[in-house]
């Protein structure tokens, strides 16, 4: 995906006769001013979620949700990572790594953390990273509707496996 | 909002921790964490740099011009009061477009700047507009059409068929995204009455 991208761009913009070097390097300058802008924000993102983490907190939150998970067959092992999805994209993909080497990747359960990952998104790092960066700090339904959104997506995904795999 | 989130994060799991007998667990998290975010901003430093000034090239060429001018339909459906030929609509075009193709070290700094020209036309610059908040839930409701990460993950651990979860995926991401966009135009009537603006 990438060398085509950067072959389209860069042909684009070769036709189109403008200076591409300078224009990078400008763009390039653009690129370090906004790590250093947001490196605060994710510093005390990084050093919540690693105390929630390190705290056994997540584990005791999902074993609250393990009747409600065996109910509607929802998977249990995958709910420490359902969780963790939401705030930490590094952490995430320990967890479902994990779930890929104890599990299998075309088990139920490696079939239905893949389709839940491309349907979620890291919520929190994106809220802090993107309100903290103009400081808005009244974010009104944001949290909400993607609460929501995500919760939309993690049970069709459970859905969707249990139809196309025939579980 | 943010700080009540991030305090309730820290308190929550420092007094969890202690009630568990696992303070030590919290010194070393702190250190960690820390130290993961330099390396994390490292990294970033350079990776979001390039696509920064790979973007600079597709915006002075005109190709995200022409792109965002393929999506504007879905964008004016969307953001029906934003100027059709303002800078921000220009950001969140390339944001969801990056977004889609998976790119999402490209879409980061367009974003930021889509937030930084909606935030200087918003009226009270503490409070989201409306604009923003379509903006990011749409954002966090998963825009990318293939996973490309997962697929390397699957065929590592040997998957018989990696890519046999792109179709369903695909569903469901449609299915995410959908319910942001009806969740966001209905919440936008409830708090936006009568063209109010704030």
């Amino acid at each position: 995906m990438i060398p085509v991208c950067f072959i389209l761009i860069i042909l684009h913009a070769y036709v189109n006769k403008i200076a591409i070097y300078d224009s990078f390097v400008s763009g390039a300058k653009e690129g370090i001013i906004t790590v250093f802008k947001i490196f605060p924000t994710l510093l005390g993102l990084m050093l919540s979620v690693a105390i929630l983490r390190e705290s056994g907190a997540l584990n005791f939150i999902s074993k609250i949700f393990l009747p409600l998970a065996k109910i509607i067959g929802y998977p249990c092992e995958a709910i420490p990572l359902t969780f963790m999805r939401l705030v930490s994209s590094s952490a995430s993909t320990s967890l479902i790594l994990d779930i890929f080497k104890n599990h299998g990747p075309d088990s139920f359960i490696g079939r239905f953390v893949s389709i839940m990952m491309s349907c979620t998104e890291t919520i929190f790092y994106t809220i802090s990273v993107y309100f903290m960066s103009v400081k808005i700090t009244k974010i009104r339904y944001t949290l909400a509707g993607a609460l929501i959104s995500n919760f939309f997506g993690i049970i069709s995904s459970l859905i969707i496996t249990k139809i196309f795999f025939h579980y | 909002m943010l700080s009540y989130l991030w305090v309730s994060m820290i308190l929550f799991g420092i007094l969890f921790s202690a009630f568990s007998g696992n303070l030590s667990g919290i010194t070393s998290a702190v250190i960690n964490s820390s130290r993961e975010s330099v390396e994390i901003c490292l990294t970033m430093l350079g990776v979001l740099s390039v696509w920064a000034g790979m973007m600079k090239i597709a915006e002075n060429s005109g190709l995200i011009k022409s792109l965002t001018k393929k999506i504007m339909p879905f964008l004016k459906f969307l953001f029906p009061k934003l100027d059709k030929e303002s800078q921000s609509i220009k950001y969140i075009a390339t944001n969801i477009i990056a977004n889609m193709l998976g790119l999402n070290w490209a879409a980061t700094p367009a974003g930021l700047k889509a937030m930084q020209e909606l935030q200087k036309i918003n009226i009270d610059k503490k409070i989201a507009s409306r604009e923003m908040c379509m903006f990011m839930i749409l954002n966090m409701s998963s825009l990318q059409i293939i996973s490309i990460n997962i697929i390397a993950f699957r065929s590592q651990y040997k998957s018989q068929n990696p890519s046999e979860t792109i179709g369903p995926g695909l569903i469901a991401t449609s299915i995410s995204t959908l319910s942001a966009i009806i969740f966001t135009k209905v919440f936008e009537k409830i708090y936006f009455k009568d063209g109010d603006q704030k």
